[in-house]
């Protein structure tokens, strides 16, 4: 299990750390550090030929780049929009204006959250119709003012609470689905960790689906897919090998367009390598869309999932 | 598990099997049906006739209990008239999901049906319609890519043909053992509601018991008019998983369709015996050609 790998990788990386807490630390133990560096390596490249569990594994592990550090690090300029201006602000949902390569685009996605005080306050990237309404409103923006749309998708699924029902969390996904149908500017949506169910596909109607190696993209979480079909969640391991939820199987089944390479032993190992690889193919990918008509950019989105 | 009369009532009450039910009995496949029915919400048995004439509404206690969507159809449309559209289609198996195959033949013998949906085009109250309605006896009208298919069929061909459209939804969901395929149904059948309402169609949609899950995250909720039956669960979580969460029990008539017309989600709750009327005067007031008469 890579589990027990990453488990150990960390362990390594936490010694390092401490040996190095000064320049005089880090001088003295520079030979045990690059051993040490070393057993690290060996053991990263140990993880490969993943399991579906593996994956689902990577997808959620805590230290992932999530949407702030991607906007961070590969947009400028950000301009952070709140609310749905209807209801509430709903932290689930992250976004607002940015530049790609000086380029003006609305850019939005799940927001987890880096720690257990975030975490708290975004839900643990489990939007409420608010937050769905909110992405509605940044993407409606973006149509107005001929923006492209890129959405980062990471969540366990939409919130299933009593006021998300009462607010009309099943109508919020459905008029975002719908609207996003018919947009007539490009929109690319990267799976960067999990996407589960109508949760993630709210904010995932798009012209082309990037998705990082390690992130999965099902119907539902493999608990909840395991409770559901033989009422006991701890089965979820057995469920990730049916589901067919990683990149390589949903690539297959058409629903990626591109797979980004990670890298090894995930995103969370060498963060700077994500966002180049993940930068590579997303500008690639924003030219080839811009050069389409916005008739032409509805007719290719509607036919990609018309096909499914 | 259903006992051998529910068994019979289950098929008896889609008209469109009446004749291979009653095949069945005479070659001893199946026992007689009974006179009489038990509700499966008070235990009563009436007399199966004082059923049918209540439209599958328990006479004694009132509870709704699911229609035959053939028989539906029958009692909606003028005359019982309507042309099926896409009868053909049924299950796949994109996953190659274990035991799955299996399973769709057993709720094709339960039920008759092909799939959890039927679609057809008649007229209703002299307006040609296309009439979509899923079915919670298959598979609890889950959604599967053969359902999302036909769905976006019949919006389609209502969109090609400037019909109007209602679409009785009931689903417990996405249909598991098809993973992300069905998932992606909402997102067709979605953009084909889109499409439609563009184009200035008109869509009735028609909530019955249960509506839930990427249905009602879908094409469900974005009807120009929501009905729903009496007593209908309409929600996108279902009831259990969000006591699991908020580790409380939910109030009373949570996520009935009572709950939600007062929440803003449902034009109207409409009894079974007042649908067909109901339905005719929207669809009238909808006609493209209405004119202001003196």
């Amino acid at each position: 299990m890579i589990k027990d790998i990453i488990k150990q990788v960390e362990e390594l990386e936490k010694r390092m750390e401490d040996m190095a807490k000064t320049v005089e630390d880090l001088r003295a133990n520079a030979p045990m550090i690059a051993q040490l560096d070393q057993e690290r390596n060996t053991l990263l490249r140990e993880c490969s030929d993943l399991s579906a569990a593996d994956h689902v594994y990577l997808a959620r592990h805590p230290k992932r780049p999530h949407i702030q550090d991607f906007i961070e690090n590969l947009f400028t300029d950000f301009f952070e929009q709140k609310g749905d201006h209807l209801y509430k602000d709903d932290a689930a949902i992250y976004g607002g204006i940015a530049r790609y390569k000086g380029m003006p685009v609305t850019v939005l996605g799940h927001r987890k959250g880096r720690n257990m005080e975030e975490n708290l306050a975004c839900n643990f990237g489990m939007p409420c119709p608010e937050g769905y309404r909110k992405a509605l409103r940044l993407m409606e923006q973006a149509e107005k003012f001929q923006r492209p749309i890129i959405t980062f998708i990471d969540t366990p699924g939409a919130y299933p609470g009593l006021e998300a029902e009462e607010h009309g969390q099943g109508e919020a996904i459905a008029q975002n689905l719908a609207a996003m149908s018919g947009f007539h500017v490009p929109i690319i949506s990267i799976i960067t960790g999990e996407g589960n169910s109508g949760g993630a596909l709210a904010i995932g109607v798009a012209n082309k689906i990037l998705m990082l190696e390690n992130a999965v993209f099902s119907v539902l979480s493999p608990e909840g897919f395991a409770s559901i079909l033989w009422k006991d969640a701890s089965r979820h391991e057995e469920a990730c090998d049916i589901m067919k939820l990683t990149a390589k199987d949903l690539r297959k089944a058409k629903v990626a367009d591109h797979l980004i390479p990670e890298p090894l032993g995930g995103a969370q190992e060498d963060p700077e390598r994500m966002y180049a690889s993940l930068d590579i193919v997303l500008e690639k990918t924003l030219q080839e869309l811009c050069a389409l008509r916005p008739d032409e950019l509805v007719e290719q989105r509607q036919e990609k999932y018309r096909n499914i | 598990m259903l006992t051998p009369i529910q068994k019979i009532y289950d098929i008896y009450h889609d008209l469109e099997h009446q004749e291979k039910a009653r095949r069945d009995i005479s070659a001893g496949k199946l026992g007689i049906p009974s006179a009489f029915v038990t509700c499966r919400s008070c235990s009563r048995r009436s007399m199966r006739h004082r059923w049918e004439e209540n439209l599958f509404v328990c006479p004694e206690c009132g509870k709704y209990s699911p229609m035959g969507s053939y028989y539906r159809l029958k009692i909606l449309m003028d005359d019982g008239h309507y042309e099926e559209l896409d009868h053909e289609m049924s299950a796949g198996d994109p996953l190659d999901f274990p035991g799955y195959k299996e399973k769709i033949e057993a709720q094709e013998k339960k039920t008759g049906l092909r799939e959890a949906v039927i679609s057809a085009v008649g007229p209703i109250g002299g307006i040609k319609t296309v009439v979509i309605l899923l079915d919670s006896r298959f598979f609890m009208g889950s959604m599967s890519r053969a359902v999302g298919e036909k769905v976006t069929r019949g919006i389609e061909y209502a969109d090609r043909h400037k019909l109007p459209l209602i679409i009785f939804s009931a689903s417990g969901g996405a249909r598991m053992q098809e993973g992300i395929y069905s998932l992606m149904q909402m997102a067709k059948t979605t953009a084909a509601i889109h499409n439609f309402a563009k184009h200035g169609g008109f869509y009735i949609s028609f909530l019955m018991h249960p509506t839930t899950g990427g249905v009602t995250a879908s094409f469900a909720t974005l009807g120009d008019i929501t009905l729903a039956e009496p007593g209908a669960l309409i929600g996108f979580a279902g009831p259990r998983v969000i006591e699991q969460t908020i580790g409380k029990k939910l109030p009373e008539g949570f996520q009935h369709a009572e709950y939600l017309e007062k929440q803003g989600f449902v034009d109207k709750i409409v009894e079974r015996k007042d649908m067909r009327n109901t339905l005719i005067d929207l669809l009238k007031l909808h006609q493209k050609n209405n004119q202001a008469t003196a």
